[in-house]
This record gives structure tokens, sequence and C-alpha cells, in this order.
């Protein structure tokens, strides 16, 4: 099976205030076919820029270096800039953390979900409205015709993150980066939200990287779990063989979910040694 | 309703400033050194003939009976009666505050027309050439006094090269067939379908109303800067270049879009400022509007005139600061609530 | 040699401690680090460089200018274009611009030291015990904060001036009374962050009175953000000082004000344009500096600030 996507070696350095590029992320390798990979690691780890990386969304004064990166046959490295572009939305989506701040404030939802669909697709605007309604229909919005019209502020938290996969789904992208989609939510509203995001990716058959610091949560939803540590990949392992990790560091992190009928005290606390950065 | 709420304090608030200032104009025309009384009757007038005006102009009521008498008369539009025109003050400021508008608006069009797209251009290339512009603008338009780049000016386009016309609003041929019907020259001639005037107008406007623009550029793409800055950091622009929009419509669409909230009370501002400003450009450029009238009073110690123009000038600086608050509330959704 | 270079060494050391061991270790060490901050903009140090000109050269005006501010010769030296004799030329009266000028500095720094004595303590008096105050006292000092910035200040300037009558003293009065609320808002903004420390908690309950704690431990430490703010302000004070000597409201001749000099050379400006141009020129120039100054202090104390 030829992968979907491909990196190897890849390097994220940014200049610090001397100008000297220091390496947020140093040699990530991973490839992924029509599958749901997690990405789990604590906050710096360079998670999240791993997966802006592959949209091209790394800040301007980000170096980004890598001996393979490659979507779908395409070298994203070597691809224009218009090229990348007419890739992020129509055939890579991502969804951001907090709906609150990843919408436009100013901005009906609908116009924003029919924006993502003119984006790519010569759509008139008849037609792009029905689809934005059977879009909102399909992340389980009730009343999808009242919630188009709304603005981001009187939409909740979890209404904003399905209104926020629908524009991501709404070009029927091969490839979803979620970056932490339910860490900004109440836990009631996050298996909702994942469970919408499960069925959908399921019926479509795309590929998924799921980035967030919770390895429990990661573990249930994705076939495949990659550990990373100050920006290197520690462990990757099946999500089943979770039980049999072998680094320290993940069998830290798996220490660190209680248990029912566990007594524990002292609590653990998740050791680090600078061993591993290295 | 929240909302509600917000209008009513807001509105409160506009009340207050305003009796504020009729406060401050009541105080300053009390301690004014000149007797108002001696104004009027001479100070060789026997005692009883001073005692009889005092008391017809109110002057040996209790203070706050004063200023009430003094609020209900400019609440209704009388500044009482200027000594230089003999004319009411309401009257006059009504002639001249045409030419003064006609300005401001002119210079406003050309500052927001020029400093909006600038300043986003600024922000989108930082450190660009465009941003180095709009930095030296800024710092010159802070630093230079405008009643002296404009006396250069005149001494450069008028005087050297004849490019614009001189002082005034229109050549002294074309100022007694015009009827004037809204004030705004341009208009006036336009309507009048006298183009050979509009153009002679026009080149008279044009040097004055593009010194004002010039400050009112430099202060408009500086904020416009700052604020795209701060929106182009933000999480949804990351969203729009996620769902593969153009870079064009991320800017002008979404993020100018979102800064423009803030930026029409920076307009509004502006705008207010360069009313103020008239006082200086008008005298430069002879230009026979508010400013000039003020200052003209000022010289003759018309204090009735004085006054009437700072109300006039500051009644219009709280109309602005009660408009930009309301655009700022249609603009942005997050203040409106259904 | 290297006694001395040694000695630079552990004196640099010293300042930028970690842990200082006394209060004016750490608050000298503090100035150091801001001003090596501060130092390393150029475009502030140029600005700092010809503020520094000016008052040398208001100071030893005297000696510096090479003729009489008030004197000229009507016959021979009316209205000459700039010469090796007169660098800037001559006015109307004869009298050599570029003397003119160097003795109005004095009066610029005059109306820019006073302004600032004047109105900088106003608005940190206002905004300091409005922010520990709070309740009904913020209220009402707030409100006529705002009423005075919805003002037009240059509007209100000219009322105040005729009012009072021209001079520039009351020109110096007129600004002061309508630039102060800018500095009450910010030492009112100031005030609110720290009024909650533990500190000032620790100070009331040793029983200081609320004017102690006003004075000797609130007030400086808004002292630093309303400097900054005056050095900003201080372009636009000249600009107003300037305008109302433009408008004849300010100084009265036959004082060597910028803006009167502008005023006068304004009747000659189409044929003999020098009149006015050069204290234009000296106006732009010193505005110019402490806009620069104020841009670099303000990076230099707060770099959150800057752009």
């Amino acid at each position: 099976m030829s992968a979907l996507l491909t990196v190897e070696d890849l390097r994220i350095a940014f200049p610090n205030r001397d100008g000297d590029p220091v390496e947020a992320v140093r040699g990530v390798s991973f490839s992924l076919g029509r599958e749901r990979l997690g990405i789990v690691g604590e906050s710096g780890s360079g998670k999240s820029q791993t997966g802006r990386a592959i949209l091209g969304l790394t800040p301007p004064q980000a170096i980004v270096t890598a001996r393979t990166l490659a979507f779908d046959g395409i070298d994203l490295l070597k691809a224009a800039p218009a090229e990348r572009r007419a890739l992020r939305g129509a055939r890579i989506g991502m969804v951001l953390q907090d709906p609150k701040y990843s919408l436009n404030p100013v901005m009906t939802v609908g116009d924003q979900i029919v924006e993502a669909l003119q984006a790519h697709e010569n759509v008139g605007d008849r037609e792009a409205r029905e689809r934005a309604l059977a879009m909102l229909a399909a992340v389980q919005i009730d009343r999808p015709a009242r919630v188009f019209g709304l603005y981001p502020h009187e939409v909740s938290g979890g209404m904003g993150q399905r209104v926020m996969i629908a524009m991501m789904l709404i070009a029927d992208p091969d490839l979803l980066i979620a970056d932490e989609p339910t860490s900004a939510l109440d836990v009631t509203v996050q298996l909702q939200v994942l469970s919408i995001l499960d069925r959908l990716v399921g019926e479509r058959g795309m590929g998924l990287i799921f980035i967030s610091h919770d390895l429990r949560l990661v573990s249930s939803f994705c076939d495949r779990v990659l550990v990373i540590y100050a920006g290197r990949v520690v462990e990757e392992i099946a999500a089943a063989d979770l039980g049999a990790a072998q680094h320290p560091y993940t069998r830290g992190l798996l220490a660190c979910l209680p248990r029912l009928g566990e007594h524990r005290h002292p609590l653990p606390v998740l050791s680090r040694d600078p061993e591993w950065a290295r | 309703m929240p909302f509600l709420n917000a209008l009513v304090r807001f509105l409160g608030a506009v009340v207050l400033t305003y009796l504020g200032l009729l406060a401050v104009t009541f105080f300053i025309g009390r301690v004014v050194p000149i007797d108002p009384v001696l104004a009027i009757v001479g100070d060789r007038a026997p005692e009883h003939v001073i005692a009889r005006v005092r008391e017809e102009l109110g002057l040996n009521l209790p203070l706050w009976k004063q200023f009430l008498i003094y609020l209900g008369k400019v609440l209704q539009g009388d500044f009482g009666t200027s000594v230089l025109s003999s004319n009411p003050v309401m009257q006059d400021i009504r002639r001249v505050f045409p030419a003064t508008l006609e300005l401001a608006t002119l210079g406003t069009i050309i500052g927001a027309g020029i400093g909006i797209p600038l300043g986003v251009w600024a922000a989108v290339r930082r450190g660009g050439v465009a941003d180095q512009m709009v930095r030296v603008m800024a710092l010159i338009g802070y630093s230079v006094p405008i009643f002296w780049l404009g006396l250069m000016a005149l001494v450069v386009f008028y005087a050297r090269l004849g490019w614009v016309g001189g002082p005034g609003r229109i050549d002294v041929v074309y100022e007694y067939t015009l009827t004037p019907w809204s004030g705004i020259m341009l208009l006036d001639t336009a309507l009048a379908g006298e183009w050979e005037a509009f153009g002679n107008a026009f080149s008279h406007l044009i040097l004055p109303a593009s010194l004002l623009g010039y400050f009112s550029m430099a202060y408009i793409s500086r904020m416009t800067r700052s604020f795209m800055l701060n929106e182009l950091a933000q999480e949804y622009v990351v969203t729009a270049r996620a769902k593969g929009l153009s870079e064009a419509r991320i800017i002008w669409r979404h993020a100018l879009r979102n800064a423009a909230v803030p930026l029409v009370t920076v307009v509004a501002l502006s705008y207010a400022g360069l009313l103020e400003g008239s006082v200086l450009t008008e005298t430069v450029f002879a230009w026979p509007g508010l400013g000039l009238y003020i200052t003209n009073s000022l010289q003759n110690a018309d204090m009735n005139a004085v006054l009437g123009g700072t109300i006039v000038v500051g009644s219009v600086f709280i109309g602005l600061n009660l408009l930009s608050d309301l655009l700022y509330r249609t603009l942005d959704p997050r203040t409106r609530t259904r | 040699m290297t006694e001395l270079a040694r000695n630079d060494q552990t004196w640099r050391a010293w300042l930028l401690s970690d842990r200082p061991q006394s209060r004016r270790q750490a608050s000298l060490g503090r100035l150091y680090s801001g001003w090596r901050t501060f130092s390393r903009n150029r475009l502030a140090m140029v600005g700092l460089a010809i503020i520094l000109a000016l008052i040398v050269v208001a100071v030893f005006a005297n000696a510096l200018a090479p003729y009489s501010p008030y004197e000229g010769d009507l016959a021979r030296t009316r209205l000459l274009p700039p010469s090796a004799a007169h660098w800037l030329g001559t006015d109307d009266q004869g009298r050599d611009i570029l003397s003119r000028i160097i003795h109005g500095s004095r009066i610029t720094l005059f109306v820019v030291v006073l302004v600032a004595i004047l109105a900088a303590p106003i608005g940190l008096l206002v905004g300091t015990v409005a922010g520990y105050a709070g309740g009904w006292v913020d209220s009402a000092l707030m409100r006529v904060t705002d009423i005075f910035l919805a003002f037009p200040r240059l509007i209100l300037a000219l009322a105040f001036v005729a009012a009072l009558g021209p001079g520039i003293e009351n020109a110096v009065i007129a600004i002061a009374i309508t630039s102060w609320p800018p500095y009450a808002r910010i030492a009112r903004a100031e005030t609110l962050t720290v009024r909650r420390a533990d500190y000032i908690a620790a100070v009331e309950l040793m029983g200081a009175s609320s004017w102690r704690i006003v004075f000797r431990h609130i007030m400086p430490l808004c002292l630093a953000s309303v400097i900054v703010r005056v050095t900003l302000d201080m372009a636009g004070i000249i600009l107003t000082a300037a305008g109302l000597g433009f408008l004849g409201l300010g100084a009265q001749p036959p004082m060597p004000e910028w803006g009167a000099l502008i005023s006068n050379g304004r009747l000659y400006v189409l044929d003999q344009w020098w009149v006015a141009a050069a204290p234009g020129a000296a106006i732009f120039i010193v505005s110019l500096a402490f806009n620069l100054l104020g841009d670099g202090l303000r990076d230099a104390l707060d770099p959150k600030a800057g752009s």
C-alpha cells in the first residue's frame, strides 16, 4: 500500500533572540495510510508544529527541513505556495483547538463554511448553501438553517467545534489533522464531538492525525500512537499494544492514568531523563 | 437587555460630558478679565446705568442660576451676538462651518483612503518598504508643525510651481457668480454646472486637504498596521489558511474586517482632530471656515464668538464619539444581542 | 589599565547581579539594564543627543548666538537671504534668525519643563487617588477625566488663553490644564494593578495612612509609565505651544518664540521663505527628538508595549 503521507526526518527550527536556530522538532519520521494516527506529547514537545508543517502553516520565521515530506506522491517541500494552498482545505484539513478563537468572530458560521467550499470548487451560492446545510446536519446540528446564520459567539463550544469539523470536511479531504480538537471542551461534550469525528472519518475513509496530550483518549480513538518527547519520537506503537510500551516516558504517561480501585499514594510524578532528549 | 443597558449608560456619559463642556465654557466666560458690562456701556457710564445693565444681563443672580440660564440659551443655539460682525454667533457659524466641513472631510477621505491600505501593506510585509514608510511618515506627522508645513507647501506648490490655487476657497472672479446652496464649494459649483469654477475651487482645496490628509494618513496607517498585526496573529487566520483561502482574501476579508471594528474609532478621532486642526490650517490658507472665524474672534477679544465656536467644535467631538460607538456596535456582532 | 578593566567587570557584575544585596543595588541594577536596552536603540540615542544639545544651546545662548536676538540693523540687514555672515538669513527687523532661534530654545525648554511640572503631578495625583480609593471617589474623578479627554484640546487651550489673556505663562497654564487627563488614566491603571498586592496590604497592616500609602508606595510605582507618556507627549506640547505662538496667543513680541517667528515670517513667505523656514525646522527637529526618545524609553521600560 502506498502511503498517503510520508514524513522522514522532519526538523523545524526557530531562530532565538540572537538569531541562532533552535530546533523544536528534531527528526520526526512516520508514515500514514488511511488510518488513525495519534501523536501524543506534552506542551512544547513539537507535536502541533509537526501538524502545521504538513499543511505548510508554520510561522514565517520557522525553518522546515526533511528528507521526505510527501503527501500522495507530492513533494510538499518542493511544491509551489499556490500548489500547497490548493491542497489545504481540499485534500488536507485541520481542526484547531478552541472554536472560540479559531472561528472568525465577525462572519456568520454559514458564510465561513460556504467560503471553505467555494475556495476549491466552482459552486454557485445556492448549491454551496445547500451543501453547507447538509454538512451541518452531518455533524448532528439539529436546526442547520438557524445555526447557518449565527455568529461564532452565539454558539456553544461543542457546537463551534462541530461547525469547525463541518467546515474542514465540506471539501472532502483525504487527510484530517485534528490538533487537540476536544481539549477546550467540557468532558460531556468531548465524547459527543469525538464520536461525530470518528463516524465521519470512518464513513469517508480518510486518514486522521489526532494530536493530543491525552494518552488515554488517543489510545482509545486511534489505531497507532506516536509518542513525542522534546521534538523526537520516543515510541511508535499500535494502540492495542500500549500496555507493552517499552520507553520509560510512555510508561510514565501510562502510570499517570488513574484506575478504579487502585490505591495511589503518593501520586506518581512523571520523571524526565535528559538522556531521552539527546 | 445588556445592549440597551450599555446604551443608556453610554448616553448618560455623553450628556454628562456635554454638561461638562458647557460648564467649562461658562467658567471661561466668567473669568474673562473684561467686564461684560463695561464692554457694553463703556467705562465712563454712570453708576446707575452699570447697575441696570448688570441686572439686565443677569449678573447679579447666584452663579448656579446664571449657569441654568446659560444652559437654556446654549441648548437653543443662542450663543449671543458677535461683537465683531454684530450678527448672532450661531448665524455666523452656520455660514462658515461648511467650508471647514468640506476641508476636513476631503482630508479624512484622503487619509483613510491611502492610510488604511498602506497600513495593511505595512503589517503584511513587516519590516518591508511600506512598513518603513509608515514608520517614517508617522514620525514626521507627529513631529512637524502643521502650519509650518502648510506655509512651505504654499511656497513650493503655489508660488514656485504654480500647480495649485493659492489661499482662499476660490478666485474672486468666480466668487460672486455663485449662489451658495450647501456652502460646500465643490457641490455648489457642480450642481450649477459651473465646471470652470469647480476646477478653480478644487485647485484651492487640494493643497490644504492633502496637508490635512497627510496628518490623518500618518495616524491612520500607523494604527491600521498595529491592528492588522494583532489580527493576523489570531487563530482564525490559521483556520482561514487551513481552508486554503488566498492570502488576499485572508487579509482583506478576514483580518481587515476584524481590524475595521477598532479602526472606526480611529478614523472618527482623526476626523475630529482635523476639525480641531482647522484652527491652524485655515489661518495659513486664509480658508474662511470655523477655524479662521475662531482665530479672528480671538484676536479681537470677541468672547461670545470664541466660546460659540468652542462649543460647536466640542459638540462635533462628542457627536463623533457617539457615532463611532454606534458604528462599533453595528460592526462587531459580539456587542449585538438577539 | 588592567586594574581598571577588571574594576569595570566587577561593577557590571554587581549591577547585573541576580541577588542584589540592597535595595539600592537592585534599583541601580534595574536602571543599568534599562540603560543597556535603551542605548542599543540608535534612534533613541539620536533623540537624546538632540535634546542634550538643546539644553546646552539654551544654557549658553548668550555665548553661542552670533548677534543680538532683539536688535537688528533695519537699514542694512533687513530680510537678507542665508549667507556666511547670517547663516539662516535675517528677518524684517534686520535681526539674525539663527540668534533668535538660539535664544528661542530657552522658551521651548521653559514651556516643556513647566507643562511637565504642572500636568504630570496633577494627573499622577488624580489617577493614584482614584485608583486607590475606588468607589464613588474613583467614579467621580474618572468622570471628570473622561470629560476633559473628550474635549478638543487645542481649541480648549485657545479658549483658556483668550480668557486669561495672551502670554507665554498663560499658554503654559492652558496647555497644562488640557494635558493632564491621559496621565491620570495611566496612573489609575497602574494603581489598580498594585493596590491588591501583598506589600500594600502589609503597609496597611502596619497602620500607614492612606495618604502615606498613595504618596510613598503607589506613586513611585506609577512614575515610570507616566514619565514615558510625558516624554511622548512633549512633541505634542511643543507643537501646541508653537501653534499658540503662531496665532499670536503665546509668547508676545519681541520674544523669539519659534511659533511666533513662523507667524512673523508668514508675511514674507512667498519671497523670503527662509524667515519662516528655519524656526519651523527647529520645532520639527526638537519634536522629532522627543518622539524618538519617548519611543526608546517605552521600549526600554516596557518591552511588551513596543511595536
